[in-house]
């Protein structure tokens, strides 16, 4: 590590001015966001400074079991916050259960893939490499779950006669949904796909600046963010299509029938 | 046993303790008021809805058969038809040229647009591509209710062919009583309580 300029608390109020000068305008421009911008700068400060608490004390006390614990945790929020995007989600478990069953197949193997195999850590559960690596894939294997699951269940609800249709001719369940359920993961997978393109064209990744900002050589950096966009886009496109697949069979019983009795009106 | 489609039991929504034989060749037609239960009783069939009771065709019950092919033996024509490619064509497994002359087209129709076939020439088309995977017993909701009558007429005279040279059990829902008459031996008003027979027992069999 080089050299680190350490952030005051001061240097952090100064750029807090950024946002009171926001707050001003929108008051004085009638947006109605005053309340709502100042909230979401207090949220990012408790919620950046209680992780950075959280991770202080992995960190001095690395056992798998707080890791397991704080694994378990960020699973969850994550698994919410697929359940809360979706328009017709699945009802009962379900609707919890397709995203979040994925998100931990796909973003927990290809973790310890990383961390075992790419990264070789020891241990594995280094909490400095292995919560921001699942962190990383959570948060993408989240978007692409989301994205597919809620066009999934979307185009099931408004292609119901197509779907029927093809029942009707004879087609087994999963013939009869094949082409919904390509293009519900061919959404998923289009912003991972497109973020690999622009990346260091148009966009310098967020971990990168950070590394770099951090004082890592820059040509480190860059090989950890090849590494990251790479399992980013195995674990969504993982991720993607088993629930997919998931949400699918879910919409179907035992005889075939499609149920859209199971969606959420 | 008979040969042909039995229900036992039958239930679904309002409509309870259906019990039905249609034997092989036979045309059953189905009728009542709207909201009655008469497409979701053809759409429970065809296995698509929860239903309560049994069925069979040919002595096999339903749910000793994959799914797939229960639907293939038996097979529904809802009243708005289905379809999902741009042209008529994809839609057909193969395509029996005389049957499309039968109802009035010629081969030039399979590369139509489908969203510029009109209704009747949907339902039309419809008919055609059930038929084309030789069902064993047709669910004919309202088959001919967009035709015109020189259609309606190609239409009865197709399926009536059908069901003779194939002994293929017809359901036929319809309001046309008198379209019924002309094409079935048995009709059944359809009510809260099942099904209730229409004509009086001497008319039976008469088309058969």
């Amino acid at each position: 590590m080089m050299t680190i300029v350490a952030l005051t608390p001061l240097d952090l109020v100064l750029a807090s001015a950024l946002i009171m000068i926001l707050a001003l305008l929108s008051w004085r421009m009638n947006l109605g966001l005053v309340r709502q911008l100042i909230v979401a700068a207090l949220r990012t400060t408790v919620q950046l400074l209680l992780i950075g608490m959280v991770l202080k004390a992995l960190f001095a006390h690395v056992h798998l079991g707080w890791m397991g614990v704080m694994a378990t945790v960020m699973l969850l929020a994550a698994g919410r916050e697929v359940m809360g995007r979706q328009k017709r989600k699945l009802t009962g478990w379900w609707g919890f259960g397709v995203g979040t069953l994925s998100m931990f197949i796909s973003s927990f193997a290809i973790t310890m893939l990383a961390l075992n195999i790419v990264i070789a850590v020891k241990p594995w559960y280094t909490p400095q490499y292995a919560i921001p690596l699942l962190g990383m894939l959570l948060g993408n294997t989240m978007n692409g779950i989301a994205i597919g699951l809620d066009r999934l269940t979307a185009t099931a609800w408004e292609q119901r006669m197509l779907i029927e249709g093809r029942l009707m001719l004879g087609r087994t369940w999963s013939q009869a949904i094949d082409a919904i359920r390509r293009e519900s993961i061919r959404s998923g997978l289009i912003p991972i796909v497109n973020s690999m393109m622009a990346a260091g064209l148009v966009s310098l990744p967020g971990m990168m600046t950070g590394q770099i900002l951090g004082g890592s050589p820059p040509m480190e950096a860059v090989k950890y963010q090849i590494l990251i966009m790479f399992l980013i886009a195995g674990g969504t496109g993982l991720g993607t299509m088993a629930a997919v697949w998931l949400g699918s069979r879910r919409l179907f019983d035992e005889r075939q029938r499609l149920r859209l009795d199971r969606l959420r009106k | 046993m008979a040969n042909g489609l039995k229900i036992a039991d039958f239930g679904v929504h309002t409509v309870k303790g259906i019990n039905l034989v249609a034997s092989p060749g036979q045309c059953i037609g189905l009728t009542g008021p709207s909201g009655a239960g008469k497409t979701l009783l053809l759409r429970a069939l065809a296995d698509l809805d929860p239903h309560e009771g049994q069925m069979w065709l040919d002595n096999v019950a339903a749910e000793t058969v994959p799914v797939h092919q229960w639907r293939r033996q038996v097979a529904l024509l809802p009243a708005e038809s289905a379809w999902w490619h741009d042209t008529v064509r994809p839609h057909f497994e193969r395509i029996d040229n005389t049957w499309l002359t039968a109802l009035g087209f010629g081969r030039q129709v399979l590369e139509w647009q489908v969203s510029r076939l009109s209704s009747g020439e949907r339902q039309r088309l419809a008919l055609l591509r059930m038929l084309m995977v030789k069902p064993r017993a047709l669910l004919l909701d309202e088959p001919t209710a967009n035709l015109d009558v020189d259609n309606a007429a190609r239409v009865e005279h197709l399926l009536n062919s059908y069901r003779t040279a194939q002994q293929a059990v017809v359901i036929w829902v319809s309001h046309d009583l008198v379209q019924l008459r002309g094409n079935c031996s048995r009709i059944f008003t359809i009510q809260a309580g099942g099904l209730v027979d229409q004509e009086p027992p001497s008319h039976r069999d008469r088309e058969t």
